[in-house]
């Protein structure tokens, strides 16, 4: 009963945590050929690695996502970005687990990205930055899990480029993967999805002041970073969405007749491009919308011939995401029935479009919840009669 | 201890399910006849359900589960990938039913059907006497709310076996608390049958006691 009631007192929130980093020396041998190094991951862990090392948790981030998933940094009251979903008695409980966060290679979080410095010049690489794909993601936080001292994670989870992420740690390493949980994703990048991100880079490569992406001494390309953010925003709603957030209501009593934001749908866009600027560098944002443009696990290459999988998997789609919609989930689903592998697929009903994953706490909490339970556990959930 | 699932239906194809096995069930809903099955037999589980409220309690369970359409959910299975593939109480709900039973066939070694018989004495004395659509206790709905898009009878579904070159393993006929082993086309209110394709002949009937030779 005192336990209960201590869980119920401490329910909200990791509380203070900070970011931290882990350095690897060796080179990281990318999809494209070149190398990177040193790398540097920026990375956050909330609760504590059980003696048999067998509570680890790792979380994976969407395109402009970071290490901060959970709780507070000192000084600053934003909590992390999947706070609903991490915490003492969340879908993803720091009572029982281990859960590390990584932010991505080619990020601008405190990761090596186009904005870090060269080793070889001194400054920042710009777009002698070597291209990276999902599956370098993958390998470099393979050297932080290393490093950690896991050899087997209980489960990956994401959302997003995050789901893509976990899709490609079980392709890459099955038998260091327990359970999976991509949310929102795809097997591969479709041209709609290509297009968009197109449309994305070719707004910041449009702006005079990217310069060929050596802008760093003069200050972001903020107008073209900050279309790119818009147009990346209108993907993550769904119509439903925004006709109940904005509607056709004005930001004043009149139309302006002239080419201010009249309407508060475009002093949302707006606000949010601008905000973007000051937190995203636009170098990062060309690299990482590539990388996802490039991944691709279709056609056999998730899940190799030949390979058993052990991995059982939670996948969840949002009935509204037309960004990365159900019928894409569907698909991971297919091949996971080819290759007799266990699995929990969940289509929920949610008007958010794209950023329900971030949004609906209390079915993921409920599915998620469970699922690590079983997968922690073993069966039996329910009761102690049975074994 | 060992816990029953109250539904006759259930006990009996429990029964029938051996350890071990790999299971598929279609129309799995709360995973009510999986989970003893898994807590018990520790089977290997796969449920298939629409009602998205109803996997939330399947993961509850701890039962793995996919949010398909029986018609359109077998395809990517591998042959002979499960055991049993069951259908209890839902084929009735299916459209393509021919198709169904030919992939589940396909996908499992033993299929396990179970249905409401439409022959039942107080449909025929709903129909004849009182020219009314029949609602019984197997068949609950009223004609304008049911689920059910397929109405058929025992022998009906005998006669399709044949024709579609299924063997029957199995017939179990159901009453309201106890099995029904005389006329059942006219007494029984529910019925479960265990089919193969023609070419697993071989196999051995895995119930018990509830065999009827016809």
């Amino acid at each position: 009963m005192k336990i209960a009631k201590h869980e119920k007192t401490n329910i909200h929130s990791v509380g203070a945590v900070e970011t931290k980093t882990f350095t690897f020396a060796e080179q990281l041998y990318l999809a494209s050929g070149e190398k990177l190094g040193p790398v540097t991951l920026a990375y956050e862990t909330y609760g504590s690695l059980n003696k048999e090392k067998s509570n680890a948790i790792l979380i994976l981030h969407a395109l402009s996502g970071d290490a901060h998933a959970a709780g507070v940094h000192a000084g600053d009251n934003d909590t992390g970005w999947w706070e609903e979903l991490i915490g003492p008695g969340k879908a993803f409980d720091t009572h029982r687990y281990f859960i590390i966060c990584s932010n991505v290679v080619g990020g601008c979080k405190g990761s090596t990205g186009p904005s870090s410095l060269n080793p070889a010049t001194g400054k920042p690489y710009a777009l002698d930055f070597p291209f990276i794909t999902v599956a370098d993601m993958v390998e470099a936080q393979r050297h932080l899990i290393d490093h950690l001292g896991i050899d087997k994670l209980l489960c990956v989870a994401g959302g997003s480029m995050g789901g893509m992420q976990v899709l490609q740690w079980v392709s890459s390493y099955p038998e260091r993967v327990k359970s999976a949980i991509p949310i929102a994703t795809t097997l591969k990048h479709s041209p709609q999805q290509i297009a968009f991100n197109e449309v994305i880079r070719q707004s910041i490569m449009a702006d005079p002041a990217w310069r060929e992406g050596s802008y760093y001494e003069f200050g972001q390309p903020e107008k073209g970073l900050s279309v790119a953010r818009m147009i990346g925003h209108i993907t993550f709603m769904s119509e439903h969405s925004m006709e109940e957030k904005f509607s056709r209501r004005l930001k004043s009593d009149r139309f302006s007749f002239g080419f201010d934001a009249d309407f508060e749908v475009e002093g949302y866009l707006r606000y949010r491009g601008a905000n973007f600027v000051k937190r995203f560098d636009a170098n990062s944002y060309l690299y990482i919308t590539k990388a996802i443009d490039y991944f691709d696990l279709s056609g056999g290459k998730f899940l190799p011939h030949g390979k058993t999988v052990d991995t059982r998997f939670l996948i969840i789609s949002f009935k509204s995401d037309w960004l990365y919609p159900p019928h894409q989930s569907q698909e991971i689903v297919r091949a996971l029935k080819r290759k007799h592998v266990d699995a929990t697929y969940c289509e929920l009903t949610s008007t958010y479009g794209h950023d329900a994953f971030l949004i609906e706490v209390e079915e993921q909490t409920t599915l998620i919840k469970h699922f690590l339970d079983k997968t922690f556990n073993g069966y039996l959930v329910m009761g102690n009669d049975g074994i | 201890m060992m816990e029953f699932n109250t539904q006759l239906d259930h006990q009996i194809i429990y029964s029938i399910v051996k350890s071990d096995s790999r299971v598929l069930d279609l129309g799995c809903g709360e995973g009510e006849l999986l989970y003893p099955l898994v807590r018990d037999k520790h089977i290997r589980a796969q449920g298939i359900e629409l009602n998205d409220q109803s996997i939330q309690e399947c993961v509850k369970k701890g039962l793995s589960v996919f949010h398909d359409d029986i018609e359109s959910g077998l395809r990517e299975f591998p042959d002979n990938a499960f055991d049993y593939v069951i259908m209890n109480q839902s084929m009735q709900e299916v459209k393509k039913v021919d198709c169904v039973i030919q992939e589940a066939l396909r996908i499992g070694t033993q299929v396990i059907v179970g249905f409401p018989n439409f022959a039942h004495r107080t449909s025929r004395f709903s129909l004849f006497f009182r020219g009314k659509s029949p609602v019984t206790k197997s068949l609950p709905y009223l004609w304008y709310d049911t689920p059910n898009v397929r109405f058929l009878s025992i022998t009906d579904f005998r006669d399709f076996c044949v024709e579609k070159n299924i063997r029957i393993v199995e017939e179990h006929y159901l009453g309201e608390k106890t099995v029904v082993r005389f006329f059942p086309n006219l007494f029984a209110l529910n019925a479960i049958f265990v089919l193969t394709k023609k070419d697993e002949a071989a196999l051995k009937s895995g119930g018990k006691g509830y065999r009827l030779v016809l």
